[in-house]
């Protein structure tokens, strides 16, 4: 079987999967969207007290809970759109350009 | 052993599709396609199949339907006619590129404009480029035997396309005929299980079918539908071949009648093949050697095989039960004109668009034909190339 | 048992990051938030219609579910998994398929509202065991902000665009999940992002295992489609809920239930004014336009609160 990671831009025809299908889960964490954000939430664990209240708003599952505890967030596929700043009870989570 | 009876053409091809038992069914109602699904479901009633027969809203459904299951791993059926095969449309393109070797059992009618229920091939070729295999029958035979190849050919690894059996409405569908059917066990042994590779109900890994296909892709995916095409032409001859060695009813892509020393011949599709051949038997009788090749597989289209079965001939009358509108030929003209375009000495070429909704084609218009046939190798000139025959005028 | 959302958040991600949904979209969170109600042991196959979700989350070879998926066109996805759903029950009986599988589909409001509506209504009535998921971002958003029969009067879309003649849509929404309640199957229910995701997760549970066909409209806004910041999101559904604009709701087995109620009712004004979409309802001289649309809303809401009594 083919899997997605030996597929891009340069394969055959011959090299692609019949029909296109994909025989394997969640492929599109190889795809990096991270690279599109412009402003970037910031996590104080100081501040934080677990609510999880922020991690299903996330439209991007870049909130990982580990042990029924948040984490820092994914930023590989963060995109920075800002809603788990909004819901955070606590301001634990601040927004702002990278570096800010 | 064979079994004689006498069935009509719906009634042979639902009866071939209770041998076989497939898994899905999506049944909706079209004269004059309609009476396959109804005696599929009193087969369901009887508890004689096992077979999910889901009454869908509308034939958009029932392939939507087939998709589902033929991805899910099922073997998925259904049956249409005419208008719903064009509200197909869209999902004909769907199957084939998904890869899902899905069957449908197409009774060919007219499409609308304005509405009649009887029989031309317009429905068919206006699905003819949508990736699907098309075998054609001439009678009740044909279509029984053409439904039992179809599975063994549409799910071969090396092709994995749908497959639509055409026979054409009332004429095949509802002429009840003599027939010879084959034992139960023979047809299950023939048609086999389905095992696809993967699919979406599989335990060991999910799949995911039907992405979006970037320019960078698209290509690529479609070069490889047009390999698996091409593949599909020795796998129909390899599945004619041991049809016949079972049944002694032999297929290839196409039967040439009396085509030996034909210097002109008319080639056609479908019930008409009948009325041309008794056309050329009438014809040999006094003397004119002419013939006949009846086209089964349309779709891939026999390009060298047909060119070279006609390479003998001074003059071919490319006959079309459908309308393109291209204003020079219908489409069984352009393939075989085109066919035709390598040979050394090519024959002479002309289309006769006949038959539409069901007018009727006769001995004396087959008869005419050839006469205009004569007349173009006498004078050395086709004349109008594209001409339609028994409408008044 | 007790909802917990700790709980909930510590089964494993069945939507993977990495689609290309834009940033805070609202298909993202409904589509983690139903397929949360999955118990981990159970497979499923999802069935997506063409729309925003499908091109962002199977763009070949990337695809986002960990899940069995298939998407077909626009406007089949409930016939396509009815036709998965067929295909499992006879494979099953077959013995050739061990694994117990849930069939959810998804589609936006384009593909469910308008396009989609006869075959999604076809295999309601047909009760094949599966649950349609609307994501209702209340127009065409794939395609670039045109109206769908899911697009509320006044709105901006681009095929009803605000002009000298023209003040938006001059339509009401239409209100598919009473018509789905209407086909008498045995659960349709309407939620959004709301808290802890309780109201989203229950509703999402009894769909995905109530035998039978059953409906679940979840309003996922769409910040691009109605003009606020991607960060607002969950202060709009908030609003939306406490100005009745979308009530929550259930229909189970015909009775009707009102899962929230509006401590406060809110202005309709006040979800109204956040979003761009709505922006020339608030120019002078326009302010009949607010009024009509709180009528609006008071007479559904009066009318869904006697269904629920």
């Amino acid at each position: 079987m083919i899997h997605a990671n030996e597929i891009n831009e340069q394969s055959k025809w011959y090299e692609l999967t019949p029909g296109c299908e994909i025989y394997e889960p969640g492929t599109a964490v190889l795809t990096k969207t991270g690279e599109w954000r412009t402003t970037t939430p910031h996590w104080d664990p100081s501040k934080c007290k677990q609510c999880l209240l922020c991690a299903p708003y996330c439209p991007d599952s870049a909130i990982p809970v580990k042990a029924g505890k948040r984490t820092d967030f994914d930023f590989d596929h963060c995109k920075g759109c800002g809603i788990c700043y909004k819901v955070c009870p606590f301001q634990a989570i601040s927004f702002g350009k990278e570096g800010e | 052993m064979s079994i004689r009876e006498r069935l009509s053409g719906n009634e042979a091809v639902a009866y071939a599709m209770k041998q076989i038992n497939p898994d899905v069914m999506g049944a909706f109602p079209i004269t004059p396609s309609t009476e396959i699904p109804q005696y599929f479901a009193q087969y369901v009633a009887n508890g004689e199949v096992d077979t999910e027969f889901v009454t869908v809203e509308s034939e958009h459904s029932s392939m939507s339907t087939c998709i589902g299951a033929a991805a899910a791993g099922a073997r998925a059926i259904t049956a249409t006619s005419s208008c719903g095969l064009a509200l197909m449309w869209e999902l004909l393109y769907v199957a084939s590129s998904y890869r899902l070797p899905i069957t449908l059992a197409l009774v060919t009618r007219a499409l609308t404009g304005p509405i009649n229920i009887n029989n031309d091939h317009s429905d068919a070729m206006g699905a003819r480029d949508a990736g699907w295999i098309q075998l054609f029958a001439e009678n009740n035979q044909e279509a029984y035997d053409n439904y039992i190849q179809a599975m063994p050919i549409s799910e071969n690894p090396d092709v994995r396309l749908p497959i639509m059996v055409c026979q054409d409405g009332f004429i095949t569908s509802h002429a009840v005929e003599n027939i010879e059917l084959e034992e139960d066990a023979l047809v299950k042994q023939f048609v086999g299980e389905y095992h696809p590779e993967n699919y979406l109900l599989k335990h060991e890994n999910p799949l995911a079918v039907g992405p979006y296909g970037i320019s960078p892709y698209y290509m690529e995916a479609k070069k490889a539908q047009a390999e698996a095409m091409k593949r599909a032409k020795q796998v129909i001859l390899d599945v004619g071949k041991r049809f016949g060695d079972q049944t002694g009813r032999y297929y290839g892509f196409f039967e040439a009648y009396r085509m030996e020393d034909a210097e002109t011949a008319v080639v056609l599709i479908g019930s008409s093949a009948g009325t041309a051949r008794a056309t050329v038997d009438h014809l040999r009788a006094q003397g004119r050697r002419v013939g006949m090749v009846k086209v089964r597989v349309f779709r891939p289209f026999p390009f060298d095989e047909i060119a070279q079965a006609l390479s003998g001939c001074k003059a071919v009358a490319i006959l079309d039960k459908a309308e393109s509108f291209s204003a020079a030929g219908g489409p069984l003209f352009a393939e075989t004109r085109s066919a035709m375009y390598d040979l050394d000495n090519r024959p002479k070429a002309v289309n006769f668009v006949y038959g539409l909704g069901g007018r009727d084609f006769r001995i004396e218009d087959c008869t005419e034909i050839f006469d205009a046939l004569d007349e173009i190798v006498a004078t050395g000139e086709t004349g109008e190339v594209y001409r339609h025959i028994g409408q008044r005028e | 048992m007790a909802y917990s959302l700790k709980e909930q958040l510590s089964k494993e991600e069945r939507f993977v990051p990495g689609h290309r949904l834009c940033a805070g979209c609202g298909a993202g969170i409904a589509v983690r938030g139903v397929l949360r109600a999955l118990e981990p042991e159970d497979k499923a196959v999802i069935t997506n219609a063409t729309g925003c979700l499908e091109v962002s989350s199977f763009l070949y070879p990337y695809t986002a579910w960990q899940d069995s998926y298939i998407h077909c066109a626009f406007e089949n996805a409930a016939a396509t998994c009815g036709g998965v759903e067929a295909a499992y029950n006879v494979l099953k009986r077959k013995g050739k398929v061990q694994d117990n599988y849930k069939f959810i589909t998804f589609g936006g409001d384009g593909g469910t509202y308008d396009i989609g509506f006869q075959s999604l209504s076809g295999a309601m009535e047909r009760g094949h065991d599966m649950v349609y998921v609307c994501y209702d971002n209340e127009a065409y958003m794939n395609t670039g902000i045109q109206r769908s029969s899911s697009t509320p009067r006044f709105a901006d879309a681009t095929t009803t665009p605000v002009g000298t003649a023209s003040y938006g849509k001059t339509q009401n929404k239409k209100d598919l999940t009473e018509i789905m309640a209407a086909h008498n199957i045995p659960y349709a229910a309407q939620t959004t992002f709301i808290g802890n995701f309780r109201d989203l997760h229950e509703k999402a549970h009894k769909a995905i295992y109530t035998p039978g066909a059953c409906f679940l409209n979840v309003m996922a806004p769409c910040p691009r489609g109605w003009r606020f910041q991607a960060q607002d999101l969950a202060q709009i559904c908030r609003l939306a809920v406490d100005t009745c604009v979308w009530p929550l709701y259930e229909v189970m087995e015909g009775e009707w239930h009102l899962t929230y109620m509006p401590k406060k009712k809110l202005p309709v004004e006040e979800f109204m004014s956040m979003q761009g979409r709505f922006k020339h309802c608030f120019k002078p001289g326009n302010e009949w336009m607010i009024e009509q649309a709180q009528q609006y809303v008071d007479e559904r809401w009066e009318k869904l609160l006697a269904k629920c009594r």
